[in-house]
């Protein structure tokens, strides 16, 4: 799955309005300022709705979160388990 | 023989030159009268062209205290208090509000806004955000939302909700975000409804509108658009909540009143404001406020304070994420040229 362009199409759609210049695969997004607190629940309910899956309390860290590469990366390792 | 020597700056040039400390907050409450006054008689008598203040009073120590000095600048009958609990309100709102209405001699009127807010469908809308997650939440259980403590790592501070239902028993879930959104904007109708009905007696009587946020709220953001937010005069926004109680003392204000902790009124359990929104408790959210907006580095602060740079170094990265949301909170609308 192509993770990466899923996940910058969203966060590009949904929070710079078509502005992909200032995106890059390791911009974080809070330091950035693209995502604040309430972007977080609109991304995570992206990713359970789009993946059909459920992410818990303990996985909403930006070490999981806050760039695509590293929600690359959570995807990924979710995926691993459910294989 | 010539000896050149050169200095070379090693210390960044600071805008400060005093140690960090909760001292640095202290107040020259006189001097701050004297300047508040001048600003509330050129603005609300000169420039508005109104005969006095209206404002609500929920018996805290904010609108206690802007209600006090009203009455010292302007004569206690060109102020008059509102007293609008609800039923969420908390059993002590109604006494204490009144209790300071009564202190000061002012005119005052309670109006019971539940009506309002059951027409309206204020907590009809919110018990229906709160079923999305807790599905036996019922009619007459008690709810708050909540935030996580600030923790020792980096992570994000997601709101929760917490339920009592009626026979004691306590439940929680974790808010996604069409609940989080669902339940924020039903409880605004509160502080929207307060305000509608300020501007009712205030157009009624000719006078402003008093706004009673302190410093901390201003600036994170801690209101709502169009309700709490919205005045025409707000007397100690450039004080921190320390300063606010430093000058409760200074105004003479009951003891009873000094001594409420801050929280939030909103919800049916009892929230306190750092729960909801801030960090820290308040007297520490306003020293690192303070040394944030005086130069102080998070080393400083965090020695100032007994707190690690790193613990501080959260604290302003959460101070800078809430001061990027109350930009819209604060924003007047947009327009497409300059029309004044």
């Amino acid at each position: 799955m192509n993770y990466t362009n899923e996940i910058r199409e969203f966060i590009v759609s949904s929070f710079l309005f078509g502005d992909r210049a200032s995106l890059q695969d390791d911009t974080s997004l809070l330091d950035s300022g693209i995502v604040d607190s309430t972007g977080i629940l609109e991304l995570i309910t992206f990713l359970e709705d789009t993946y059909k899956l459920k992410i818990e309390p303990e996985e909403t860290i930006p070490d999981n979160l806050d760039s695509i590469n590293k929600v690359v990366r959570f995807l990924s390792e979710r995926q691993a388990k459910v294989a | 023989m010539v000896v050149s020597i050169t200095f070379k700056l090693e210390t960044p040039f600071k805008m400060h030159q005093r140690t960090f400390s909760a001292a640095l907050l202290k107040l020259d409450c006189e001097k701050e009268m004297a300047r508040i006054e001048t600003v509330m008689r050129e603005t609300v008598l000169r420039q508005f062209r109104k005969k006095g203040v209206v404002l609500g009073m929920s018996g805290g120590v904010d609108s206690s205290v802007v209600a006090a000095m009203a009455v010292r600048i302007l004569g206690k009958e060109r102020v008059f208090g509102l007293l609008m609990p609800e039923r969420d309100s908390a059993g002590d709102t109604l006494s204490l509000s009144k209790l300071m209405a009564e202190h000061l001699g002012i005119e005052y009127a309670t109006e019971d806004i539940s009506p309002i807010l059951e027409v309206v469908g204020c907590y009809r809308r919110r018990d229906e955000a709160i079923r999305r997650v807790i599905p036996e939440y019922a009619e007459g259980d008690k709810n708050k939302i909540a935030l996580p403590a600030l923790g020792d790592k980096q992570s994000y501070r997601l709101f929760k909700v917490v339920v009592q239902h009626k026979d004691g028993r306590l439940a929680e879930a974790n808010l996604d975000l069409k609940s989080y959104l669902g339940i924020v904007a039903a409880t605004n109708f509160k502080q929207r409804t307060r305000k509608m009905l300020e501007y009712y007696y205030a157009d009624s009587m000719n006078f402003a509108v008093a706004g009673t946020p302190n410093r901390l709220e201003y600036d994170q953001g801690f209101f709502v658009k169009l309700g709490d937010g919205t005045a025409d005069i707000k007397p100690i926004a450039h004080l921190y909540k320390t300063q606010v109680y430093q000058m409760a003392e200074f105004l003479k204000l009951p003891e009873i009143i000094r001594s409420r902790p801050p929280t939030t009124d909103t919800y049916s359990l009892p929230q306190s404001q750092e729960e909801f929104y801030f960090s820290l408790p308040y007297d520490k959210m306003d020293q690192v406020l303070y040394g944030k907006n005086n130069g102080y580095s998070a080393a400083e602060i965090g020695q100032g304070m007994g707190l690690s740079a790193e613990q501080v170094e959260r604290v302003l990265a959460d101070i800078e994420g809430k001061r990027k949301v109350a930009n819209y909170l604060h924003a007047a609308p947009a327009v497409v040229e300059d029309i004044r």
